[in-house]
């Protein structure tokens, strides 16, 4: 049983971490505009990806053309 | 629309018409007093007040808010913000959907805003300016913040004591237990100290009061659990009710933020129909010069001057110019009237065709509006003795449970001979399960639930209790101007003579006199070329068509130049020295009123006409609807006497109306209702405010109050029997936690799913409202 004095502080980080970025995000007013922001992302404007490095690019390729 | 070339996708129009009425999402109807060739045009006023909305940012930049209520969906959003981030003197700007707002920053505070407008109408979208300084609460709602973050915070202690308690239930013991125990102590003692608070401190406020709510027994369930748990886990014992007190906080706390955003949503809603209001004017200053002064800085004696389309800002008396005015909001006439030199004028009054200038006889603090105003104050005062249902279910439950828990612990006390921990032990359990978790959510869900079907048509709920209150009418009063009738009145009869048709309505588009309007709008033929055109207000147009000298307006004054017959009514036209053709006006009624008051009627509910029009149009109208009680010719300190009366002779009327002499009276009744269409000061004292112009929307609404009285009853009546069942349990002492926490989680369960019911119900009621059921699956 000795493992429960390390899951148990565990179990209480994991949940206190999940809180601080709850308050972070409910700060930070993502929670201002539900709606617009899922529908936003329709109609913004395009950038194309900027040039990066050779091998970011490369990574890039593989992942949406496979 | 213009924007349309500018991406791919076609551009939405929600039925949005650039013309006269437009239409917003909601299927709601401004009454607008402008053409649209003159509603572009702004005034040195509009930019003055333009101006006084921006705000200065410590940077040098401005900050404005436009409301925008036609933004309807993402590609509304990215038109929006295109046209306004390529706007000269616009270096930013950000529109938000939810709210239908745009946040505009600035190049400096002077960038002209109007320019901005303009922009935007010619896109299609109506914006108006918001008083930044007005919404700041609204805007940061501080409650609601809190009372989500009082959510997440027991949401992670029900979580975390559950996963403990859950062990402990499954056959941990010894010193697992105990560490268990201590744990969740340590959890809990922080979570319900933080998360408890609202009810906390609801409780010790109506404490102080000498009375109780829902919110005592809440608090001292909640208190006595946590106080008995931290006992028993420190003196090794087996039971703890760490988990019940706080899984009882986050159910609560969910009801509590549902009935929190379901007003904050409606109010918001609400304050976006306000169009800005005079708050300031014209004035001549003693050198000569015209510049702009707020409302508060206008002494009385001032010399202001009012253009047309104006609304007069403070009480005041015409030294110069005539005009027509549009009373309808301030008195409930429908048709303007003229006034010229020596006429006092009171605020809210709309100017319609000529420039004035009048000298203010009052500060602001005085003028009619600010009586109006404080008469609704007054009069919102007879209202706050309304006690909400779960109040008073809380005054008998609260007292018999509390008397229970003692008469448990005095029992065991005598029956074990003096164990007092066994004893405080069964009592406080008896107080845990029967803390009225469901009790505390019956009423909430159920209104959640009714404002959301309200909402889908078009109808707004500011308060749950309004729902209540609804419920229990026995008396309709409607007003007429604006209410029952469209107040736009309408051309019946046209000549056959193409010729005079065409010259009227030639005449009648140089006019913002609403029978002007009326008539324009009536006449399909094309106006020709009119030289010369002239308003005079107070009696009409003239111009000269086709080199013949033609007028349009009053009786006398168009039988100076033409033979008019004897029985014509007002407007008249005629070309000079021929025969005169009169139109006729009638009001217009609302789509839907002859619907709402047979409905109201074949429900037993008495309606009632109440009107500060004339005898004649009263009467004309209440037959045409059926209606045999009416008043005529109130003042708005009248129509509150009137349904103050009523209150005592133990009615409970519901007042519908829209005008500012209705304002005071929509706070006397019972419950109040208003149209989107109302003036600012009656749509913020109203209950219940319906966007869409059928007027079935009453019936309807009272109907969806019934049916959630309903519901909320039978909750009551689940959450009894849930008592009646478990309480003997809990006096026996029989109950543990893990009982404690299966009962109330299923007690609140079936409260929810038995609200939710309100939402597929009425089927059988299509027949009634079959209009209301159609709109709703259009929207």
């Amino acid at each position: 049983m000795t493992i429960l004095l390390f899951l148990i502080p565990v179990t209480l980080c994991m949940g206190i971490v999940a809180l601080t970025a709850f308050f972070w995000s409910m700060k930070s007013g993502q929670y201002e505009d539900l709606s617009g922001d899922a529908e936003r992302i329709l109609f913004e404007e395009d950038f194309p990806l900027q040039k990066t490095s050779r091998r970011n690019l490369k990574d890039d390729s593989k992942e949406t053309f496979k | 629309m213009a924007t349309a070339k500018t991406h791919t996708l076609p551009m939405p129009n929600h039925g949005i018409k650039t013309g006269n009425d437009q239409v917003t999402d909601i299927g709601l109807k401004i009454r607008q007093p402008n053409e649209p060739t003159l509603q572009t045009m702004h005034s040195p006023l509009d930019r003055a007040q333009a101006r006084a909305t921006v705000k200065s940012k410590p940077d040098g930049q401005g900050v404005c808010i436009l409301s925008v209520p036609d933004i309807r969906c993402g590609s509304c959003v990215a038109a929006v913000e295109r046209a306004l981030n390529s706007h000269a003197g616009v270096l930013s700007a950000r529109v938000n959907l939810t709210r239908k707002q745009a946040t505009v920053v600035l190049e400096t505070p002077d960038t002209d805003t109007t320019a901005i407008i303009e922009t935007l109408a010619g896109l299609g979208y109506n914006a108006n300016h918001v008083d930044i300084l007005e919404t700041d609460d609204e805007k940061t709602d501080l409650i609601g913040r809190y009372l989500l973050r009082a959510i997440a915070v027991a949401g992670f202690g029900a979580a975390n004591i559950m996963l403990l308690s859950v062990a402990v239930w499954s056959g941990a013991e010894g010193q697992t237990r105990e560490t268990f125990h201590f744990i969740s102590a340590l959890i809990a003692i922080p979570v319900v100290s933080y998360a408890g608070q609202p009810f906390f401190k609801s409780a010790a406020s109506v404490l102080e009061k000498g009375r109780t709510n829902m919110d005592v027994p809440i608090s001292l369930g909640v208190i006595f659990a946590l106080l008995l748990s931290v006992f028993e886990a420190f003196q090794g014992g087996e039971h703890v009710f760490f988990d019940a007190a706080v899984t009882l906080l986050l159910f609560l706390l969910a009801g509590r933020y549902l009935d929190h955003l379901m007003r904050q949503r409606a109010r918001s809603a609400v304050s976006s129909l306000a169009r800005l209001s005079p708050r300031g004017a014209m004035v001549r200053q003693e050198d000569g010069t015209i510049s702009y002064q707020e409302l508060k800085n206008i002494p009385s004696g001032s010399i202001i001057l009012i253009a047309p389309g104006e609304p007069v800002p403070v009480d005041a008396q015409i030294f110069k110019g005539e005009t027509d005015l549009d009373r309808s909001l301030v008195t409930g006439e429908a048709m303007p009237v003229a006034a010229g030199r020596g006429d006092t004028l009171e605020s809210g009054t709309l100017n319609l065709t000529g420039f004035i200038e009048a000298k203010s006889l009052r500060s602001a603090d005085d003028s009619f509006l600010a009586q109006i105003m404080r008469m609704q104050t007054d009069a919102e005062a007879g209202r706050g003795k309304y006690v909400r249902i779960a109040d008073r279910a809380a005054r008998l439950y609260a007292p018999v449970v509390h008397v229970l828990a003692l008469a448990t612990f005095i029992g065991w006390l005598l029956y074990t001979g003096g164990d007092w921990q066994r004893a405080a032990f069964i009592s406080i359990s008896v107080l845990i399960i029967t803390c009225p978790c469901a009790l505390g959510l019956a009423v909430p869900v159920a209104h959640v639930v009714a404002a959301g079907r309200l909402m889908r048509m078009g109808i707004l709920m500011k308060d749950g209790s309004a729902l209540e209150r609804l419920a229990e009418i026995d008396t309709a009063v409607f007003d007429k101007t604006g209410t029952i009738t469209t107040g736009t009145p309408v051309v019946e009869n046209l000549p056959d003579d193409k010729v005079l048709c065409s010259g009227a309505k030639t005449l009648a588009i140089h006019s913002r006199h609403p029978a002007a309007r009326a008539i324009a709008k009536r006449i399909s033929e094309n106006p020709v070329e009119a030289k010369d055109v002239n308003e005079i207000p107070g009696f009409g147009v003239e111009a000269s068509i086709a080199g013949k000298h033609a007028r349009l307006g009053r009786k006398d004054w168009i039988s100076e130049m033409a033979h008019v017959p004897d029985d014509a009514q007002s407007p008249v036209f005629a070309f000079e020295n021929s025969e005169a053709v009169s139109f006729d006006l009638s009001e217009t009624l609302r789509s839907g009123a002859h619907d709402a008051i047979k409905d109201l009627k074949a429900s037993g509910i008495n309606v009632a006409l109440l009107s500060g029009d004339t005898e004649q149009r009263v009467s004309h109208i209440a037959t045409l609807l059926g209606i045999e009680n009416t008043r005529h010719g109130e003042t708005p300190g009248g129509k509150v006497d009137w349904l103050n009366a009523m209150q005592r002779a133990g009615r409970k009327a519901l007042m519908v109306g829209d005008g500012l002499n209705d304002t005071a009276a929509l706070s006397a009744a019972h419950v109040s209702m208003a149209p989107a269409t109302a003036s600012d000061a009656g749509r913020m004292a109203a209950d219940f405010v319906f966007l869409r112009s059928n007027l079935k929307a009453v019936s309807a609404t009272w109907r969806i109050a019934r049916d959630t009285a309903r519901i909320v009853y039978q909750n009551f009546g689940l959450a009894i029997a849930y008592n009646c069942i478990a309480i003997p349990f809990a006096v026996a002492g029989w109950v543990t936690p893990l009982i404690a926490a299966l009962a109330m989680s299923a007690s609140s369960i079936l409260v929810i799913g038995n609200a939710l019911r309100l939402n597929r119900t009425k089927l059988h009621n299509a027949e009634h409202v079959p209009h209301l059921s159609e709109e709703r699956f259009a929207a």
